[in-house]
């Protein structure tokens, strides 16, 4: 890794620190993946860090790479691209692993999500986030939780949750765009 | 400030579990011709430190309970009463009465006190009938009868002190505090806060009205504003009906209007603390929510007790870490060459006290073994009492040490054997003495290491295993076929198979035929095993085998193309390089390999993993005979790599549970390696009994 890479991700990192929280907007980190900008609440996100080589579970679902250390717990990663049924798999110096807490049924579980690179942190309130009505009838959609706009872009908001360590189908890049 | 006494409750399950275990062996110890006043004083001790930790906490239901035990204990402490065996026989059912009191407290329930009301009726008969008034209980039942709000609301008014927040109490807190009990609404009384230029911001100048929605007693309310009510003005007045109730709402919508009390609270403090403030809101929302998840799980034992010279050992061990790092610290300084040998001392020096140091961390969670046994003793007295029989217990080897967590699951497995050599092992008295036998049948628990297991024997001198009705019933089931040739331990351990039961009749100790099936899981479980020895007329003997601890492992590690797994060393067998010839196909696509006088299934691991290996063919590989479920495979590997001690960290706390894997660990380089689950494996691979039956069957055709 890149030193000015770790620059950059040490002032994501300070930036997930001092988080602020305001009843009124949520705060939004946003990455890309295939071109698209996505965002996660940036309450859910533990850190960021760079690629670097894991361990291959045998027979997991296509979209979980496997499991990394993250300081002395074991934590699955799992490529967000290919949820959203993005071709460009690729893992360079440049791919980026988000850390995010997701609410199971049981407990907290951590777990690093593969994505092409980090963007920003935009203040949503609620009026700038939309549901999808189109998305929210298929199944697929569950983690997609509304669209939030700025004055120049729209980003796809997501609320991760259990299935992206389960044995699901890839939504289908097509339905995506479709909406 | 107000201190959550829920935060001691735990501690205090715990001793009075501890203290009902001191009074229940003392009293099974008690020699009633020659009776010991030091027993006597340790019962009443114990039932004392109960009742009044009860009493401490609001359980009123076991400190009055308790109240009276402690009394006739008194009367025989100070002889003016003679105990007898009923007397002892009462007081167990009452050291009973109070476990099951403590442990519906415990999961949060309400405890039942009907049969501790009957037992005190008992108990206030041998007072010589004096009278209840003397004890607290009646006034008060009455009391909390009164106090406890059937209309599901109360009406709290709290002015405190205008110090308040000098003295550190936070009403924030207790409103939250409040939350806990019910739903409630908080409207702050701001007539009394000066203007802004006259505020003094360290002071308090506000009162409130609460509504608390919910079945809540008055004692929890008050115990909320304990530490305040001093000071302060407090009314709590309950909600006569669901008039007044709504009325009330109203007035909160009306008078406050948007100021809710965080926001109230925000306004006397700094800026700063505003985010903070509602942070804390933010948390409470949140375990409010997680609440009633909570309770339903008993909570697990989380406390341990450790001996001082345990954390001494520890200190010192640190201490020694520590020199060694700044010797090493000051090496690195300036480094040259010649001191190479320097370093290479000072670094076997860290390896040697982190080993030491690793040791006596895992020595802090090892208890002995006598408590896993301690439930024995009343154990075996009940159930030769229902059974009849005359039975003498022995424990050895009680100051074994075994990892807590092990001995907290290998508690029910036991007792489950024990009763079983009590109901089917030893004989009824009269039986016991036609076979020449004393008329006391023994029963040894009898615990000792071996190498880096603890190994746990159950030993009876009863009749022994019927061989004969196992078979049979094993026939009658369908386990074995009635040609089928068995030797004795073959057809003891059928025992082991899932719905055996030879138990002539259903009782209530044993003969459901779930049993020792569950028992074999139990101790599988946990990486342990359990067999049977027994000889017709002489006895049984169950020895299980267990690991130390379930925190850390020895492995050996292997590797499969790029990827590093581990396999539990104790399961391995051998490992060996094959030849072709050594190699059998069975029809169905499972290899057989031919070791000595055995066939033995193989596995390979890139095939059921999934992954890329270097050596595809048996003849290349290694092959790793392991053992798992009785049943030995070889796994085809690429090579074998070192042995070492692995710490076990969960995969399932992030991930799920993975077939064929047990859990995961971190190598010496940072990645992540998987530990192999060889029953896992064995099933992945569809290599189960069956394809036992095949092989023999094939093995046949061969010969043929």
């Amino acid at each position: 890794m890149t030193e000015k890479k770790d620059a950059k991700f040490n002032q994501m990192n300070d930036e997930l620190a001092g988080a602020k929280i305001d009843e009124a907007t949520e705060q939004y980190l946003t990455f890309y993946m295939g071109g698209e900008e996505f965002g996660v609440n940036i309450l859910s996100v533990q850190e960021i860090r760079g690629w670097e080589e894991i361990t291959s579970i045998p027979n997991s679902p296509k979209q979980v790479l496997g499991v990394m250390n993250l300081r002395g717990t074991v934590s699955p990663i799992v490529d967000l691209r290919y949820c959203f049924g993005i071709q460009d798999l690729s893992y360079t110096d440049e791919t980026v692993v988000i850390i995010v807490s997701v609410q199971t049924e049981a407990n907290i579980k951590v777990i690093g999500i593969v994505v092409d690179a980090v963007s920003d942190v935009y203040n949503f309130s609620q009026s700038q986030i939309q549901p999808s009505p189109e998305l929210s009838q298929t199944n697929q959609a569950q983690y997609v939780k509304g669209l939030g706009s700025t004055d120049e872009k729209m980003v796809i908001l997501l609320e991760l949750s259990e299935q992206l360590i389960a044995d699901t189908d890839v939504i289908s890049n097509r339905q995506l765009l479709a909406s | 400030m107000s201190v959550d006494l829920s935060q001691f409750h735990q501690v205090f399950f715990e001793e009075s579990y501890e203290g009902l275990d001191t009074m229940e062996s003392a009293l099974l110890n008690i020699d009633l011709s020659e009776l010991d006043s030091e027993a006597i004083n340790e019962i009443f001790r114990a039932a004392h430190s109960i009742k009044g930790g009860s009493g401490t906490f609001g359980f009123n239901e076991i400190a009055d309970f308790t109240h009276v035990v402690e009394t006739l204990l008194d009367l025989i402490r100070s002889d003016q009463f003679v105990l007898e065996a009923d007397h002892v026989d009462l007081f167990l059912k009452s050291v009973d009465c109070i476990r099951t009191m403590i442990s519906a407290l415990e999961s949060g329930g309400q405890c039942d006190t009907s049969v501790a009301d009957e037992l005190k009726k008992s108990f206030n008969l041998l007072l010589d009938g004096e009278p209840a008034s003397e004890l607290p209980s009646g006034g008060a039942i009455e009391n909390k009868n009164e106090e406890k709000s059937a209309a599901g609301g109360w009406q709290i008014y709290f002015k405190p002190d205008a110090d308040i927040l000098r003295t550190g109490n936070d009403p924030v807190r207790m409103f939250r505090e409040l939350a806990e009990l019910g739903e409630i609404s908080v409207s702050a009384v701001l007539d009394e806060v000066p203007a802004l230029a006259n505020l003094d911001p360290e002071a308090c100048f506000m009162a409130w009205n609460i509504t608390l929605i919910g079945d809540a007693d008055k004692s929890q309310i008050n115990e909320v504003f304990e530490w305040v009510v001093d000071d302060s003005e407090l009314s709590i007045k309950p909600i006569g009906n669901n008039d007044t109730a709504s009325e009330l709402v109203g007035v909160d919508a009306e008078d406050v209007a948007s100021v809710d009390s965080d926001e109230v609270e925000g306004e006397n403090t700094p800026e700063t603390e505003v985010e903070e403030v509602l942070l804390q809101k933010e948390q409470t929302q949140n375990t409010l929510v997680k609440t009633p998840v909570k309770k339903e799980s008993k909570p697990e034992s989380v406390s341990i007790r450790v001996g001082t010279d345990k954390i001494d050992s520890l200190i010192n061990m640190v201490g020694e870490l520590v020199i060694t790092q700044s010797m090493l610290n000051e090496l690195g300084k300036d480094f040259s060459i010649e001191r190479m040998p320097k370093l290479m001392e000072g670094l076997e020096q860290l390896s040697l006290h982190t080993r030491e140091l690793q040791e006596s961390v895992m020595r802090i969670r090892m208890l002995p073994i006598s408590f896993a046994f301690s439930r024995f003793p009343r154990l075996v007295h009940d159930m030769s009492k229902t059974l009849d029989k005359k039975v003498e217990l022995i424990l050895l080897g009680e100051q074994t040490e075994l990892d807590k967590t092990v001995m907290e699951r290998i508690g029910d497995p036991l007792v489950h054997l024990v009763r079983n050599s009590l109901d089917h092992g030893v004989e009824l008295p009269a039986k016991r003495l036609e076979a020449g036998k004393d008329e006391t049948g023994k029963i040894t628990l009898n615990a000792y290491h071996q190498g880096g297991n603890i190994v746990i024997q159950i030993i009876d001198d009863g009749a022994g295993l019927n061989e004969e009705r196992i078979l049979s019933k094993a026939i009658e089931n369908g386990l074995v076929s009635p040609n089928d040739h068995l030797e004795p331990e073959q057809i003891h351990d059928l025992i082991f198979q899932p719905g055996f039961s030879t138990a002539a009749e259903v009782t209530d100790i044993s003969g459901r035929g779930v049993g020792m099936d569950v028992v074999r899981r139990n101790i599988q479980e946990l990486n342990g095993s359990v067999e049977v020895e027994s000889k017709s007329g002489e006895g049984s003997v169950f020895s299980i085998r267990l690991p130390l601890t379930l925190a850390i492992l020895d492995g050996q590690l292997i590797r499969v193309g790029q990827q590093v797994y581990i396999f539990p060393l104790v399961s391995i067998v051998e490992s060996i390089e094959t030849q072709d010839q050594m190699i059998h196909r069975v029809s169905g696509g499972c290899d057989i390999l031919r070791l000595r006088n055995e066939y033995v299934p193989i596995i390979r691991l890139w095939d059921i993993f999934n992954v890329e290996a270097e050596f595809e063919k048996v003849d290349d590989g290694i092959l790793v005979i392991v053992e798992g479920d009785n049943i030995k495979v070889a796994v085809l590997v690429d090579d074998l790599l070192a042995q070492q001690q692995v710490v076990i960290k969960s995969l399932q706390e992030n991930y799920r549970a993975v077939s064929g894997v047990s859990g995961a660990t971190i190598l010496g380089d940072g990645t992540v390696s998987l530990i192999l689950d060889i029953s896992g494996l064995i099933k992945l691979a569809g290599v189960g009994r069956d394809a036992y039956k095949k092989i023999s069957e094939s093995d046949d055709i061969e010969a043929a």
